[in-house]
């Protein structure tokens, strides 16, 4: 499983990457491929505000659904049209295409490094 | 012959065969069972457009034997066993004297005895039931489960598949029958029968067949399929499950599966007064088939609402690959007629009730 070196991670499986003070939300490739094929994103309105922890979305495959959690407090500044049409993106490209929301950061959180988050897959396998 | 996974998972036969094709495992029914291999919506279209091959030992098999056997079987289930022929096999509920559901089974009429196949959930607590209400009757009831294999063999490509592994004509066999014959030079028990709403068959094998058997009908095209495809496809075709629709508080004809019911049948079945008093005083809900029309899957639990009211539960959702729309089933409330929310994390969203099922396959 992919865990790119310049991302962050939360223990619940979402990827963060931050540039200048916006943070960009996924989940990882483990995550999706846990989740098997994506059929549904549950996104929050535009503006909203989220303290880190809250649950934001969902999302759903065929079988299971995931309660999606915000990495960082912010307000959400753009969400993922994309994933309204196309949700299958989440599998295909959880790192690139597949990216859920971005956040204007207002409060920062503990989160994972790469090498710890690889640490944790390994705990949980 | 069934193996058992450090003492609490029971394992099938082809556990091997699923560890190999590199099977998501996960714990099902006190079994370690495949929900999926390559991914729930190749493994749906496989069986609606080719063939797919799931493993069903885990299913449970339960004999009658003796000069009472029909006596037995008929003062079990709802259906008319006597109407059956040899040969022939009929779906049918087992219920308590409240009328609630003890399980959904499929009755096999053989030519001296009966066959019954259970839910795996529910296999202990069935054969007690079969015995406490037996006891009376000159007849045995063998829990012959470990002594069995299931596989069962969907799809439109199923009979072309199976036609070059046995010597048994399948053009000839009609659906819902079955016969005992070779595959592949195996002992087998082969039923025109399914759960996937397409033609296909299952195959009762002993439990060293199971795997060699497996692997000549992956070679010949059949795609490994898991629980995940298996719930969206008897869904898609309306088909109830045991836990979901079905349960000890609803009766079959709540559940819909009122062609099961024989209530005039003329030896006395266990329910048949309350389902009968049920059908003369009305139901207290019913079971309704709808599509998400909003944004969302409903799932099994989420609640079905009118006027911020909830007036019943969805039994189970999902996205239809087929479809590729929201479906699901939901237990309602008598004179919910055409639309409602379902409630979705707390978002009512709308919903749009349509008649079953949702797929049909069409006819050769």
């Amino acid at each position: 499983m992919a865990v790119p070196e310049d991302l962050q991670y939360t223990k619940s499986h979402e990827w963060v990457r931050i540039t200048d003070g916006v943070a960009t939300v996924g989940i990882t490739e483990h995550a999706q491929d846990e989740l098997g094929d994506v059929v549904f994103v549950e996104l929050p309105e535009q503006g909203a505000t989220l303290e880190a922890g809250d649950s934001f979305g969902a999302v759903e495959s065929v079988k299971a659904v995931s309660d999606l959690y915000a990495p960082v407090g912010g307000e959400v500044v753009e969400v993922n049209g994309t994933l309204e049409d196309s949700p299958e993106k989440i599998n295909e490209d959880p790192y690139g295409e597949g990216w859920i929301l971005k956040l204007q950061i207002s409060d920062e959180a503990d989160l994972l490094s790469a090498a710890d988050y690889e640490k944790l897959l390994e705990e949980e396998s | 012959m069934v193996r058992v996974a450090d003492g609490t998972l029971r394992r099938t036969p082809l556990y091997d065969e699923h560890e190999k094709a590199g099977a998501r495992l996960v714990p099902f029914a006190g079994w370690e069972m495949p929900v999926q291999y390559e991914g729930v919506k190749a493994e749906h279209e496989a069986v609606r457009m080719a063939a797919g091959l799931f493993d069903v030992s885990h299913m449970g098999e339960v004999v009658f034997r003796g000069p009472d056997a029909e006596r037995a079987v008929q003062r079990l289930v709802t259906r008319d066993v006597s109407r059956l022929e040899a040969g022939q096999a009929g779906y049918a509920a087992v219920c308590y004297e409240s009328g609630g559901t003890v399980d959904d089974v499929l009755v096999y009429k053989n030519p001296d005895d009966f066959l019954v196949v259970v839910n795996a959930a529910n296999r202990e607590k069935d054969v007690a039931h079969f015995r406490e209400h037996t006891g009376d009757l000159d007849v045995e009831v063998v829990d012959e489960s470990d002594d069995w294999a299931l596989l069962a063999l969907q799809g439109p490509r199923a009979e072309e598949i199976l036609q070059n592994f046995t010597g048994s004509s399948l053009s000839d066999m009609k659906y819902y029958r079955h016969a005992v014959g070779e595959v592949d030079g195996r002992h087998a028990v082969i039923s025109r029968t399914g759960y996937t709403g397409e033609d296909g068959f299952e195959l009762y094998v002993r439990p060293d067949a199971a795997a060699p058997l497996w692997r000549r009908f992956v070679e010949a095209g059949a795609t490994p399929a898991g629980l995940g495809a298996r719930d969206t496809l008897r869904l898609e075709a309306g088909m109830c499950l045991y836990g979901n629709e079905l349960d000890e508080e609803t009766t079959p004809l709540e559940a819909g599966i009122g062609f099961a019911v024989h209530l005039d049948k003329e030896q006395e079945f266990l329910g048949q007064e309350a389902l009968r008093r049920e059908k003369e005083e009305g139901l207290r809900k019913k079971l309704v088939g709808f599509k998400v029309e909003g944004r969302g899957i409903a799932r099994h639990d989420h609640p079905v609402a009118l006027g911020g009211e909830t007036v019943g539960t969805v039994t189970s959702g999902t996205q239809s690959p087929t479809l590729g729309e929201a479906i699901g089933l939901a237990l309602v409330a008598p004179g919910v007629e055409d639309s409602f929310d379902v409630v979705i994390r707390d978002r009512p969203v709308p919903a749009r009730v349509v008649p079953l099922p949702f797929y049909k396959r069409e006819k050769k």
